[in-house]
């Protein structure tokens, strides 16, 4: 029984979406963008579990002093701090310019530096991965010389303009090409996964691949 | 008899060059053929107006529920465009239509189109072939599941990726190190990270069974209550449930560069001696992998998201690539019923590659018939 009603659900739920995808009739359509609404509904719920966690770990993490619990105490202060002001800006108005100033100079600057620190991620990357160590690696160097030179105007200047047409030609055909292989590749993969799963073959999402 | 001639000549003369170009505009609508017909494959409250123009002019697009009731203006359209959607149709409602187009203070209208209902469809014409083709992948599916039950030997290639997994939980035992293992950042809605929470499956039980120690943090809500459970029930199977820790399987942020920063600060800080980076990822992927590159970890990764594995294939040791990543858990359980569905997923593949391949020679010498019949709308 604990078995039987979730895959039963799954089943059911998992159809039904197939179902009105070939269907448009509004009853069809209706109850799909209902299932949709739902899924918004139980993550909602789910939330609080994430944050009751986020509670209980980095408390246990203080109390006990383990490795590294002052940044703890930061997560605390941080989700106390910005939680209260946004439950309070839902019932005052006047607190949204707070949680907003907030936002603004604290949580966006800092997205923002997470973001920018990609930049050096990729330059290290790029180094690692164009070093020529064998007929592989040599020809993604030269791909990756000439997609790059035929990307700006210096790239043209030197080859007479003859850059440009070979780095769309390597971006459009063989590019795309090995694209699309792993994405139909992917697609399938998915789809199979997913019929498994309505099937009721594939179960380790239940916590367990057997019954 | 030449003073009638001089008066018709006159006459004439004077019809032609009075008014030239403004009886055009005044008689003339520049709008013909107008048609109108319920928008097929859909919802039904839509019913779409095609005509025929060269003029590239506004029109004014009319409706009344009878020919001679009143017609109110719905919408604008350019008459060059040729077709319109009406959105505001009401189902059985019988519906007229006309096209206006006003030159000064002038308007002249084309003729009048009606009666015409909307209906919800039941079928949606446009997607035939992609019924055809799931349809075809069930029935696949079924037969292969049923040729795995009767014992017949299925082959599944060697994935390195997979195959590595074990090597990579057998050296965090012998450097005594933890493993950290990311499913992505998307909710479990995502097919990609079920796919992930196969493989999570797979290594907190062998974690379990050596004694390993695992750490899932996680991004989203949904996500995190399912890897607890499934890391849980790993334990239990492996007869270890006193070493499952809540600790294990935590809950970080929602935020997507919030939870970037905290498992890099967690890779540099604990220095795990194996990430497993499985599942959806967006910009952060490079973080990650950069970050474990750095510590030194032995990393797998596996994503269907095409933009993201240049970066894994760079920085980690082995990556699964696409459909690899949804082979996992068919490749590491090697039951039959599961490696049946890998199988009818390759057909599906061969058909699908077969297809492609007569469409570019068909295409190739002037018959677009197949790449017509592949086209979903």
């Amino acid at each position: 029984m604990k078995r039987t009603v979730p895959l039963v659900l799954t089943f059911i739920i998992g159809m039904y979406p197939i179902f009105a995808f070939f269907v448009p009739h509004r009853i069809a359509s209706d109850l799909n963008d209902r299932l949709d609404t739902w899924l918004i509904i139980v993550a909602a719920f789910a939330l609080p579990l994430g944050a009751v966690n986020v509670f209980m770990i980095n408390l246990s993490k203080i109390s006990q002093r383990r490795k590294g619990w002052p940044y703890s105490i930061v997560i605390l202060a941080g989700l106390v701090v910005m939680g209260s002001i946004g439950i309070a800006g839902a019932y005052r108005q006047d607190s949204i310019g707070q949680f907003q100033y907030l936002f603004q100079n604290i949580v966006s600057p800092l997205q923002s530096t997470m973001f920018s620190l990609l930049s050096f991620y990729v330059a290290s990357a790029a180094y690692r991965a164009f070093r020529a160590r064998n007929l592989d690696a040599g020809i993604l160097l030269v791909s990756a010389i000439v997609v790059m030179m035929g990307r700006i105007p210096f790239g043209d200047m030197l080859s007479h303009g003859s850059m440009t047409p070979l780095s769309e030609w390597l971006m459009t055909i063989p590019n795309t090409a090995a694209q699309r292989g792993i994405i139909i590749g992917a697609a399938l993969g998915a789809a199979s996964m997913s019929i498994r799963i309505i099937l009721g073959i594939e179960r380790t999402y239940l916590g367990s691949g057997k019954d | 008899m030449r003073r009638v001639l001089i008066f018709i000549v006159s006459v004439a003369l004077g019809a032609l060059l009075s008014a030239p170009g403004r009886s055009q505009t005044l008689t003339d609508s520049p709008v013909q053929a107008l048609r109108a017909h319920d928008t097929p494959s859909d919802a039904g409250r839509c019913i779409t107006l095609t005509w025929t123009a060269a003029q590239v002019v506004p029109v004014s697009v009319l409706r009344a529920t009878s020919p001679e009731g009143d017609f109110e203006t719905i919408g604008e359209a350019v008459a060059s465009d040729q077709t319109f959607a009406d959105y505001r149709a009401e189902d059985k409602q019988a519906y007229y239509y006309k096209l206006g187009s006003t030159a000064g203070e002038v308007t002249v209208y084309s003729s009048t189109f009606g009666p015409v209902f909307s209906k919800s469809n039941w079928l949606h014409t446009g997607r035939i072939n992609a019924l055809v083709l799931t349809v075809l992948m069930f029935a696949l599916i079924v037969v292969y599941i049923n040729t795995a039950k009767k014992g017949k030997p299925l082959f599944i290639r060697r994935i390195a990726g997979l195959a590595a997994i074990d090597e990579a939980i057998g050296r965090a035992t012998e450097m005594g190190k933890k493993m950290l293992y990311i499913p992505g950042i998307m909710s479990i809605s995502d097919i990609q990270t079920i796919a992930s929470l196969a493989i999570l499956q797979h290594v907190a039980k062998q974690s379990a069974i050596y004694g390993t120690n695992l750490e899932v943090p996680n991004k989203d809500p949904l996500t995190f209550s399912a890897a607890r459970e499934t890391v849980k029930q790993a334990y239990l199977e492996a007869g270890k449930p006193d070493q499952y820790k809540e600790e294990m399987v935590t809950y970080l942020t929602y935020d997507q560069f919030a939870y970037a920063a905290s498992v890099s600060g967690k890779m540099v800080r604990e220095m795990p001696a194996t990430n497993f980076l499985i599942g959806s990822f967006y910009a952060e992927s490079l973080i990650f992998a950069e970050t474990g590159q750095f510590t030194g970890a032995l990393q797998i990764a596996g994503t269907a998201d095409v933009p993201q594995l240049p970066f894994f294939v760079t920085t980690c040791d082995y990556t699964l690539m696409g459909e690899e990543l949804f082979a996992a858990s068919a490749y590491l359980s090697r039951e039959p019923v599961l490696l049946g569905s890998i199988k009818a997923q390759d057909m599906t593949k061969a058909v699908i590659m077969v297809f492609v391949a007569a469409g570019i020679i068909l295409l190739n010498v002037g018959f677009p018939i197949l790449r017509n019949m592949l086209v979903a709308r």
